[in-house]
């Protein structure tokens, strides 16, 4: 008995990628309408992100242009740089960028204000500058190259995954180890960094010496008696009684001492058992 | 079309970052430059591998994207510590050093 799904998923499994026996590589108009949409769409992010005067919305520029270039790796030939891309950096460092602007530098915006006199044209006109020299030289330069194209390495032995491994644990074996070190580094520096001493604050206070302050004090040690403890009554007039019969002066409320006794007389008959009993009829209304 | 335009991409990518560096004051917007640099420079390594038709290339990124993310994690470290000492993100108002 055997499922037909689980039969199609094996042969899946069992499937190779077949080598492509593609030598030269070609831009399919696809990949070109592609990069048309996203290579502006990346351009248009970095210079918002250049041009925002708040540092939220730079940042979210930027996020922006990290996806479109994270596409643009896949379409690249590329997929697992592609997804590495969307994950590790629009996930986790643009979402850290984020909670440190929050906590940091968000209201922080840029001062208008030109500390050295012209350094903003100055700036400009190098960037632009470089880049015209970059793209001047590139662009003739590497007109007649002939892209080789990664259909060999991306469909045999593995895909591009499986070759990407490869290639880091022999020929880039040592930069990989290096690469923990450098991690481990990292982390050890930034908790370093990130850590806020007790120096401002004095220190808690420890249960013990708590204690000892309050007996060093001379004060009363334990609780204060509540009021109305005792079986008859649980009401705040009524004063905890000592182990002697006498009234805990401490337990009195010092709102009802000092109100007058007549207004508390029935209260205290009831207490006393003389005044007012329950009445069982009463709650019947007036046939009793 | 050939792979060439993505080095043109990369290349104005990696200008802008470079202004943004020199001009913005924020220390973290400066930090997002540099980090678009990084990937700029990342686009043109893989389209290298693509031309090359080898995947060194694409190895070298992935070191790259490695080193960004550690250096990141220290960078922002150090602006939050030097952002509680003077109460500023700015990088005009480090200037003790200045005199």
């Amino acid at each position: 008995m055997s499922l037909p799904a689980v039969d199609v998923l094996s042969q899946f499994l069992a499937q190779q990628p077949e080598p492509v026996q593609r030598v030269v590589d070609t831009v399919t108009t696809g990949e070109a309408i592609a990069f048309w949409v996203l290579g502006p769409l990346a351009l248009a992010g970095a210079l918002g992100m250049l041009f925002a005067r708040n540092a939220v919305h730079s940042a979210l520029w930027l996020v922006v242009t990290m996806l479109s270039l994270g596409v643009l790796y896949m379409i690249q030939q590329a997929p697992f740089l592609g997804f590495v891309q969307i994950i590790v950096y629009t996930g986790a460092i643009m979402m850290l960028f984020l909670f440190v602007l929050m906590m940091v530098g968000r209201d922080s915006s840029d001062s208008v204000v030109e500390v050295i006199r012209g350094q903003r044209l100055a700036a400009a006109l190098l960037g632009i500058g470089f880049a015209v020299l970059m793209v001047g030289s590139v662009g003739r330069a590497l007109t007649s190259v002939q892209s080789k194209g990664l259909a060999e390495a991306n469909t045999t032995n593995g895909g591009n995954v499986g070759n990407i491994g490869t290639k880091l644990f022999t020929d880039y074996l040592f930069a990989f180890e290096l690469t923990s070190a450098l991690l481990i580094t990292a982390a050890l520096g930034a908790m370093i960094l990130a850590f806020v001493g007790r120096d401002g604050k004095p220190a808690r206070k420890t249960q013990k010496e708590l204690v000892e302050e309050r007996f060093q004090e001379g004060k009363r040690v334990g609780s204060i008696p509540g009021p109305g403890v005792f079986a008859t009554a649980n009401s705040v007039a009524t004063p905890a009684l000592l182990p002697d019969g006498s009234v805990s002066e401490e337990s009195l409320f010092e709102v009802i001492e000092a109100t007058d006794s007549s207004t508390l007389s029935d209260d205290l008959a009831e207490v006393a058992g003389t005044g007012h009993q329950p009445d069982s009829h009463a709650l019947k209304g007036s046939e009793s | 079309m050939t792979p060439t335009y993505y080095l043109l991409l990369s290349a104005l990518l990696f200008s802008i970052g470079a202004v943004g560096v020199l001009v913005r004051r924020n220390a973290i917007v400066v930090f997002m430059c540099v980090e678009l640099m990084l990937n700029a420079v990342n686009l043109s390594l893989v389209t290298f591998a693509r031309i090359n038709g080898s995947l060194d290339g694409q190895v070298m990124a992935f070191f790259v994207m490695v080193v960004a993310a550690a250096e990141v994690v220290v960078g922002l470290a150090i602006i939050m510590s030097i952002f509680r000492t003077r109460r500023s993100a700015s990088v005009d108002d480090s200037n003790l050093l200045k005199y």
